[in-house]
């Protein structure tokens, strides 16, 4: 186990050093640069600029530079606005994370319930209109549903407010947020229960005298988890980094908008910076979903 | 006489499907007395498993009993109430299935399962539970059961599995035990031990057994009776003596020339012809009649009667009313 997790860290850790190393490259690749634009500085000014962020030096030196101040927790500063990377970093992030983490919980709450449902109830009425439901929620696009959802309860209904700094509402993003993974949550809980449900071991416990709903929870939904589990994982790295469309829709500023407007702006640091915190972040989940199937299912050894 | 523990009567058993019904099992009747063995042989698909899933009502979706009834100590088993019937399953009827690898709950421990069942149907509070599930597994042989309470199933063996199964289905002391196929997915010296273990168990703690089984050779020496199915149907009934020796349908001739035996290993197996019934669409008459050598026209168009051959022996073939019939007429020449 400890073995397991160390070899697994330590894979961890190259795997970002990889993705740092082609995203730095590729982005200087890209034409222009945080300085240049059509109000470019004045030639030496701009020389000057370059010069103070290493920007003159040949891209590999710049690469070991940027590493060299990583190693020692400095992410720079943003080439836009000066402000500490670090700084921005956390800020927005805790806004997509509780985002976010509001929405994985809702997701999975939902999910979990809606797909045992269906398949208890398979082939009658709630089941199809579960299906139809989150069929409909997987195959429309985030932003349709955003605005959709903005539209009805906002503007036509008027219950709930439009996000403002002055007033969080974080309802209608975290709804927005959660009904695509609630859907697939819900389909794959559904087929894994299915499945499940049809084992021996039901029957076996069925047998035994447990009552019905002891049977779904003790001995189906913990086999019926495992295939959940490792969608969840990423999952939670995914939305918790932020999406760009709901954070849009709803003018929130998350880290999903920070990303693209740092690219569109070529601010360097902050495009490396978001780029090895989400990573890093994509990576320890992973790594957490997969520890947390050990302790789903007693047949995974990490020995 | 009290009536026996068991009394199953015209049950039928069907599988509702978008094409029509599936009649698995249609209308038989058996006794079960208490302590003793009964043994229901017949192929895949003759509705034996159905039967005693029917019996503890935990038939796959949509299985459902559509008629008859089963009256365990005079009480009707088809009418109880999902509480009720839950008060029987596993402390007054237990079963063990046929594969042991995948009846037990891979995500739980022995011990949890064991003790999970001892603590519904006993007054038992969970220390003594954990030492019950000891001594049960101690009393099926299972090496090291302290260790094994522990473990999980995928680290025992089949055999090991299936000794746990027969733990967790005794654990409560049944009347009765359903063994449905204990040993089909067991290798052959598994077998024997599993078997000699049942017997052992059954003289120990005297409940009644329902062994189900496709082979008639695994079984004999141990049932006071033995039921052939064929298409949900009881073709013959009677001791395992005269059922071994003296057949008197032509499927059990069949079952019972396709059996080894070793003695005479040269001669080659003779299997039965054909293959099962449709159950959507039964025959109007004898649904063995497809298959049998010895069909006649009434076979195809009317179903036979059960007859008594003798006291313990009964069989539900055209063959042998004709036999009877042949019989009487020559008895009565001779007398005339």
């Amino acid at each position: 186990m400890l073995k397991y997790s160390v070899k697994r860290i330590i894979l961890a850790i190259v795997t970002v050093f990889i993705i740092a190393l082609i995203t730095f490259f590729a982005m200087n690749a890209i034409p222009g640069g945080p300085f240049a634009k059509e109000k470019a500085p004045e030639a030496a000014v701009q020389a000057v600029l370059e010069k103070r962020f290493n920007l003159d030096k040949p891209v590999g030196e710049q690469f070991f530079l940027y590493l060299g101040n990583l190693l020692r927790g400095d992410f720079g500063i943003s080439l836009k606005t000066g402000r500490e990377i670090s700084t921005t970093i956390f800020e927005s992030f805790s806004i997509s994370a509780f985002l976010g983490g509001m929405a994985v919980i809702l997701s999975l709450f939902v999910g979990l319930i809606l797909g045992s449902t269906a398949a208890l109830m398979r082939n009658k009425w709630p089941d199809r209109i579960i299906i139809f439901l989150t069929t409909l929620f997987v195959a429309v696009p985030s932003f349709i549903l955003a605005t959709l959802l903005l539209l009805i309860f906002s503007y036509v209904l008027g219950w709930v407010k439009v996000w403002s700094v002055a007033d969080q509402n974080y309802l209608l993003p975290i709804i927005s947020l959660a009904l695509y993974p609630m859907a697939y949550i819900t389909r794959l809980t559904k087929s894994s229960m299915l499945d499940v449900l049809g084992q021996d071991y039901i029957r076996t416990a069925r047998a035994k005298g447990v009552k019905d709903w002891m049977v779904i929870f003790k001995h189906a939904l913990r086999n019926a988890l495992i295939p959940v589990i490792t969608y969840v994982g990423p999952l939670t790295a995914y939305i918790m980094t932020g999406s760009l469309v709901v954070e849009t829709v709803f003018t929130i500023g998350g880290l999903g908008s920070k990303f693209v407007t740092g690219i569109n702006n070529r601010d360097y640091p902050m495009i490396m910076g978001t780029t090895i915190f989400l990573a890093t972040l994509m990576v320890v989940m992973t790594l957490a979903s997969d520890l947390l199937y050990k302790a789903v299912d007693p047949k995974i050894s990490f020995d | 006489m009290a009536n026996p523990l068991l009394q199953v009567k015209n049950l039928h058993t069907v599988f509702p499907i978008q094409s029509g019904e599936v009649r698995a099992v249609n209308g038989i009747n058996f006794n079960l007395d208490r302590g003793k063995v009964l043994g229901i042989v017949g192929e895949s698909g003759s509705g034996k498993s159905v039967t005693a899933y029917s019996i503890l009502r935990i038939l796959d979706y949509p299985g459902n009993i559509s008629q008859g009834e089963i009256l365990y100590e005079n009480e009707d088993i088809v009418r109880m109430s999902p509480g009720e019937m839950r008060q029987i399953r596993g402390a007054r009827i237990s079963i063990i299935f046929q594969d042991p690898m995948t009846s037990l709950n891979p995500v739980y421990t022995v011990q949890n399962q064991l003790v999970e069942a001892i603590l519904l149907h006993t007054k038992r509070d969970r220390k003594q539970a954990k030492e019950r599930a000891l001594e049960m597994l101690q009393l099926v042989g299972v090496n090291e059961p302290q260790k094994r309470l522990k473990q999980y199933p995928y680290q025992l063996s089949g055999g090991m599995r299936q000794r746990v199964m027969i733990a967790m289905a005794l654990a409560c002391e049944p009347d009765i035990l359903i063994a449905d196929e204990p040993t089909t997915a067991l290798d052959v010296t598994i077998q024997a031990q599993i078997l000699e273990l049942m017997q052992e168990l059954k003289s120990k703690l005297g409940m009644a057994i329902i062994m189900i089984t496709h082979d008639l050779g695994v079984i004999a020496e141990m049932c006071d009776e033995i039921i052939v199915m064929y298409a949900g149907r009881i073709c013959e009934r009677g001791t395992a003596e005269e059922i071994f020796y003296n057949p008197r349908h032509e499927y059990t001739k069949g079952l019972l020339r396709s059996i080894p035996n070793f003695a005479l290993s040269k001669e080659r197996l003779t299997p039965i012809a054909g293959s099962p019934v449709d159950l959507l669409n039964m025959p109007r008459g004898c649904a063995f009649a497809a298959r049998c050598d010895a069909a006649m026209k009434v076979c195809l168009t009317e179903q036979p009667e059960e007859i008594s051959i003798n006291e313990n022996h009964k069989a539900s073939c055209w063959v042998n009313v004709r036999d009877t019939a042949a019989e009487g007429t020559e008895g009565r020449q001779a007398n005339g």
